[in-house]
């Protein structure tokens, strides 16, 4: 069974949220992503997704954008990456999603992708630039696999596009919290909820909620209402803050930790 | 009849965009759908073509040009007299209504040599929206005569620090803040670039250059041309000439590419010449990129054509062979824009001076009788200090 799938199991079972952090692959290096990966899983996370860096990443606010240019110009590639995932599974069965945009996937090629991505442990691949409507080759290379597509979900979908992507999403919907791009902000958007009651009445697939989630305070609110908080941007923040220290696995560690408990609501 | 409904060209187009975008990008193809067939619509947009932007522009034949190469017969069609000083307002005049009559007040655009920041500056500034134009920094500097001109027009000027600083990242930063402001707002791309329905809608409001230019060259000489030459960036000028043209199969189309500092450097713009499929903003084409799927940081001597990308249908259009795509670099491109300034009294915008240069070399290669059509898409003055530069 996909361990996306196994893991909503298990949450349900203990009728808890599911935490999932985000983090540049690469980014401060490839050695420190294979060691943050395990302490998150310690620290409580559920699902890892794990950012192909992108040249032109335009869902994505500055942290990101930041991240990924470091990551980039240190020679992180897609293969690299499916490397590092590799050796995560030598000791970790936490789920693992790559979160890519298209190019270097299509340059990949979609049949090679789909195929070492599986045999390396990945579970499942987000595109943010990819709607279910150009969807179809690449959804056409995982059938008969246990590899999710995972589709976003955004204020600004008609019911009739809810209907589309919960139909081709699998896994779980990747509900974007705001109209706007990837970041920590102030504020969470008031109509988090409303929206996803939305979803709800359309699809029993588990909705997970990303975009400006930052603090504890903030994943506390939305896991009330949706299946998983995803964090991404803050945690990046955190990695920044420590780049270069020994402390630094340890210091993204306790910061997971903590929005861990307030996902889980412990 | 091209693109189909899903946006593509046979392989290349598409929507390849975040989910926020899609509701937009349906509600614009719907509204642009209904303007196209309303003669309200048409005969509003004509009205601005004639009496704001200064259409029809005169098919001029370069008596002196023609006589220095003593080959083929050599036109141009002067988009340079153009309202703001190039095609671009065609389009930004086009888009403008069409956001009107969608309630969006808000306005927003990339640009990069600016001729395409000041079109949509001046049309917004006609129809009294807010507007805001991001742009790179390198470009910032390089033309900081249309950056003044931008802020003249009462727009706001944002500076692109992320990547190459130039076209593509100007691109990304107004695809972020479309994402944000996606209510209000209205994204006046500027060339046929980008997701479903911008490169046939940015095409359609291009394609009178073409259309123009067939019915003054059958009146002028009673027959087509042997060739169309146009530069090539994302490829609106371009298409906007040869789009009229397309079933006339004696027409040769040339599209000229940006060849910077040579092909075989990494420093050029060639797109179509060089890249590989890929996706980019928004739609499947050719791409600079490497063999990981990085987009490129490209190089031009001018700003308008430095753009690693190129518009959906001109991969179509070299798909099926019906245009031929060749590259000028920034050397010849400044030959181009000396030559036609000296032999003409026309100061080309360096975009141009690229197709300019080729047709140095086509002509005298060819019978008195052929004639060639050059699209002048802008004026130089931009580019002044520029050139100052390079000669220096």
């Amino acid at each position: 069974m996909n361990r996306i799938k196994k893991t909503f199991n298990r949450l349900k079972r203990e009728k808890k949220k599911a935490f999932i952090v985000y983090l540049t692959a690469g980014f401060p290096s490839l050695s420190e992503t294979e060691r943050i990966v395990p302490e998150l899983e310690k620290a409580g996370a559920d699902i890892i997704e794990i950012g192909v860096p992108f040249s032109d990443p335009m869902a994505d606010g500055l942290t990101i954008q930041k991240s990924s240019e470091m990551s980039l110009k240190k020679g992180t590639t897609l293969k690299k990456i499916l490397k590092t995932v590799r050796n995560i599974r030598r000791k970790s069965e936490i789920p693992i999603v790559l979160m890519s945009y298209l190019n270097p996937v299509y340059c990949y090629g979609m049949k090679d992708f789909v195929k070492e991505a599986a045999g390396c442990g990945v579970d499942g691949v987000i595109f943010p630039d990819l709607p279910p409507e150009e969807a179809a080759e690449i959804e056409r290379r995982t059938k008969g696999k246990d590899f999710y597509i995972i589709f976003l979900a955004s204020p600004t979908s008609t019911s009739g596009r809810l209907k589309l992507i919960a139909r081709h999403s699998k896994g779980f919907i990747y509900y974007v919290s705001l109209t706007g791009i990837t970041g920590a902000r102030d504020r969470i958007s008031p109509h988090i909820a409303t929206n996803i009651r939305k979803i709800r009445r359309i699809t029993d697939k588990p909705v997970c909620v990303g975009f400006g989630i930052s603090t504890e305070k903030q994943a506390r609110l939305v896991s009330k209402a949706a299946d998983g908080v995803i964090v991404g941007s803050a945690v990046i923040d955190v990695i920044n803050k420590n780049r270069g220290k020994k402390t630094l696995v340890k210091e993204v560690g306790k910061f997971a930790s903590r929005l861990a408990k307030a996902v889980h609501n412990e | 009849m091209l693109p189909n409904k899903a946006g593509y060209f046979r392989n290349f187009g598409g929507k390849y965009v975040p989910e926020t975008l899609m509701a937009a990008l349906k509600e614009l193809e719907a509204e642009y759908a209904k303007a196209k067939r309303d003669p309200k619509f048409r005969d509003e947009l004509n009205g601005y073509l004639k009496d704001f932007a200064g259409r029809p522009t005169p098919l001029y034949f370069a008596r002196r040009l023609t006589e220095k190469l003593n080959g083929a017969k050599i036109y141009l069609k002067r988009e340079d007299l153009l309202h703001t000083g190039a095609h671009k307002i065609n389009n930004t005049l086009g888009q403008l209504l069409l956001a009107k009559r969608m309630g969006k007040k808000r306005i927003i655009a990339e640009t990069g040599a600016g001729q395409h920041g000041v079109a949509t500056a001046t049309a917004a500034a006609l129809f009294g929206c807010e507007c805001v134009v991001y742009m790179g920094e390198e470009d910032i500097r390089r033309q900081a005569l249309n950056v003044f001109r931008m802020r003249l027009l009462g727009a706001k000027v944002v500076p692109v620090a992320s990547g190459s600083k130039t076209l593509k990242d100007a691109i990304n930063e107004t695809l972020r803040d479309w994402v944000t402001n996606i209510r209000t707002t209205h994204y006046v791309l500027g060339s046929v670039v980008g997701p479903h329905p911008y490169p046939m809608m940015v095409r359609d409001f291009q394609l009178v250059i073409g259309k123009e230019t067939r019915r003054q060259i059958l009146k002028l000489e009673g027959k087509l041309p042997k060739y169309l030459v146009a530069c090539v960036g994302g490829g609106s000028n371009s298409i906007g000439l040869f789009y009229p043209f397309f079933r006339d199969k004696k027409v040769g189309f040339i599209g000229v590419e940006a060849g910077g500092l040579g092909l075989s450097s990494s420093k050029h713009a060639a797109s179509l010449l060089k890249g590989e499929i890929g996706i980019l903003h928004g739609s499947k084409s050719y791409v600079l990129q490497n063999k990981d799927g990085q987009i490129d940081v490209t190089h031009s001597v001018s700003a308008g054509l430095d753009y690693p990308g190129v518009g959906p249908e001109h991969s179509y259009y070299k798909q099926i062979k019906r245009a031929r795509y060749i590259a000028v670099n920034d050397k010849e491109a400044l030959l181009g824009f000396k030559v036609l300034s000296e032999t003409e009294g026309m100061i080309p915008a360096l975009e141009p001076a690229h197709a300019v240069s080729h047709v140095l070399k086509l002509a005298p290669r060819l019978r008195k009788s052929d004639i060639i059509i050059i699209c002048l898409s802008g004026r130089g003055d931009k580019d002044i200090d520029i050139v100052k530069d390079a000669i220096r």
